[in-house]
């Protein structure tokens, strides 16, 4: 099952300066695993043991997960995941 | 209409329908043109109800100055209010903003600090914090923590709409304070059972999240997760196609921001169609396009305008 993962400039110390890659999982938390694996520290500067890091956002196909099921959050094949950092509006 | 002064003026605005961009009779699009405000813009709320309020609390006197980080739109409402009461008024603002806000904000009197591009408002509120801390006799408003800011909306922007439409299903805006979001979306939580509150937040361009760490984010203090229903990224591409179809379809000429809450909108729109559900679904215009042609936002083709838009704010 492949999804596309877009990652943050200030992430992609982990990805070798890939802005896409691409990853696996029924879930985000998989998901989340699975790059970890070819990605080692991402996941960490992603979750910490209360759930998503508060200045994270991650979004599946530009949704907030946080109002999906957060990691929970199902994957279907083809789906597009874009991880941001918070940032001020306004 | 009648008003004793211009600041009486504040709200009020029109809210219009879309016949040619709703999906069908039972789900109906409906847009709050808020750019029909004193300086154009929403903002006139929250800088109006904002500055009364400092005043209440004896914050601010004749003379003082006020400070403000901000992209644009409340500084330029914030240095109306302040020149029409008297006092001065600094922004703070990324230097990735539109020409036209620029000199808006210099004919109201405003001084401009500039923040580096890099980082966006996050910039401009650490730069304006640094700044209150050096000049004690300076108030800062901040609307990104400032109550009132919210109030503004649940006290007026919330109860036009209700009064407006009774059915409303739906109420989407544009997440940059939040306080649009958080204002009306709990005035209509109190009154109308089951309505959804959808954020639409504009996704920039890479220059503009460049932090130097991913705990260097910015969260504002307004923003409660439990108002929304839901909450969209919405990318510069989609803001504009859907801001030049507001143009084209409803001869709506809004700013690019309100593109981005269009097309949340009418994905919520298209949800209630599959569903087969009625929807009343009201959106904020937030602004007009009149400070985003200089950004080359309308003319050309989309991945033109795209392209030019690369690492500005539009929001």
């Amino acid at each position: 099952m492949a999804i596309e993962v877009r990652i943050p400039t200030i992430l992609r110390t982990y990805t070798d300066g890939n802005k896409v890659v691409e990853g696996k999982g029924a879930t985000i938390e998989e998901l989340f695993a699975d790059l970890d694996s070819r990605h080692p520290g991402l996941r960490e500067r992603l979750v910490d043991e209360k759930g998503l890091r508060k200045f994270v956002n991650v979004y599946l196909n530009d949704e907030d997960v946080r109002f999906l099921g957060g990691l929970e959050t199902e994957l279907s094949d083809g789906d597009t995941v874009t991880v941001l950092p918070a940032v001020a509006g306004g | 209409m009648r008003f004793e002064s211009l600041l009486d003026s504040v709200g009020g605005t029109p809210l219009v329908g879309l016949p040619r961009l709703s999906p069908s009779p039972e789900v109906r699009l409906w847009a709050k043109l808020d750019d029909r405000n004193p300086t154009g813009s929403v903002k006139d709320r929250p800088a109006f109800w904002m500055i009364e309020k400092a005043e209440k609390d004896g914050l601010l006197t004749p003379g003082c100055t006020i400070l403000e980080p901000t992209s644009g739109n409340t500084g330029i409402s914030l240095a109306m209010v302040a020149k029409l009461r008297g006092y001065q008024m600094i922004c703070v603002m990324p230097e990735n903003t539109s020409a036209e806000r620029r000199q808006l904000l210099e004919m109201w009197g405003a001084r401009i600090i500039f923040s580096p591009a890099a980082g966006g408002s996050n910039e401009a509120v650490r730069v304006a914090k640094g700044l209150a801390a050096e000049n004690p006799d300076w108030v800062m408003l901040y609307q990104y923590g400032n109550e009132a800011n919210a109030r503004a909306h649940y006290e007026s922007t919330g109860p036009e709409l209700l009064a407006d439409l009774p059915t409303i299903t739906h109420f989407v805006a544009g997440l940059g304070t939040t306080g649009t979001l958080m204002g009306v979306g709990r005035y209509l939580r109190e009154q109308v059972p089951e309505v959804k509150i959808v954020a639409a937040e504009p996704r920039y361009g890479e220059l503009v999240y460049g932090l130097r760490n991913i705990d260097e984010g910015f969260i504002p203090e307004l923003y409660d997760e439990s108002v929304l229903t839901t909450r969209f990224s919405v990318g510069s591409r989609d803001a504009l196609r859907r801001t030049r179809e507001l143009l084209e379809q409803e001869g709506i000429f809004a700013g690019i921001s309100t593109g981005g809450a269009l097309h949340a909108a009418l994905g919520m729109a298209a949800k209630a169609v599959k569903a087969g559900e009625r929807a009343d679904i009201a959106f904020i215009v937030a602004d007009g396009g009149w400070k985003y042609l200089s950004t080359g936002a309308y003319n050309g083709t989309l991945e033109e305008a795209e392209a030019r838009l690369e690492g500005q704010l539009w929001a």
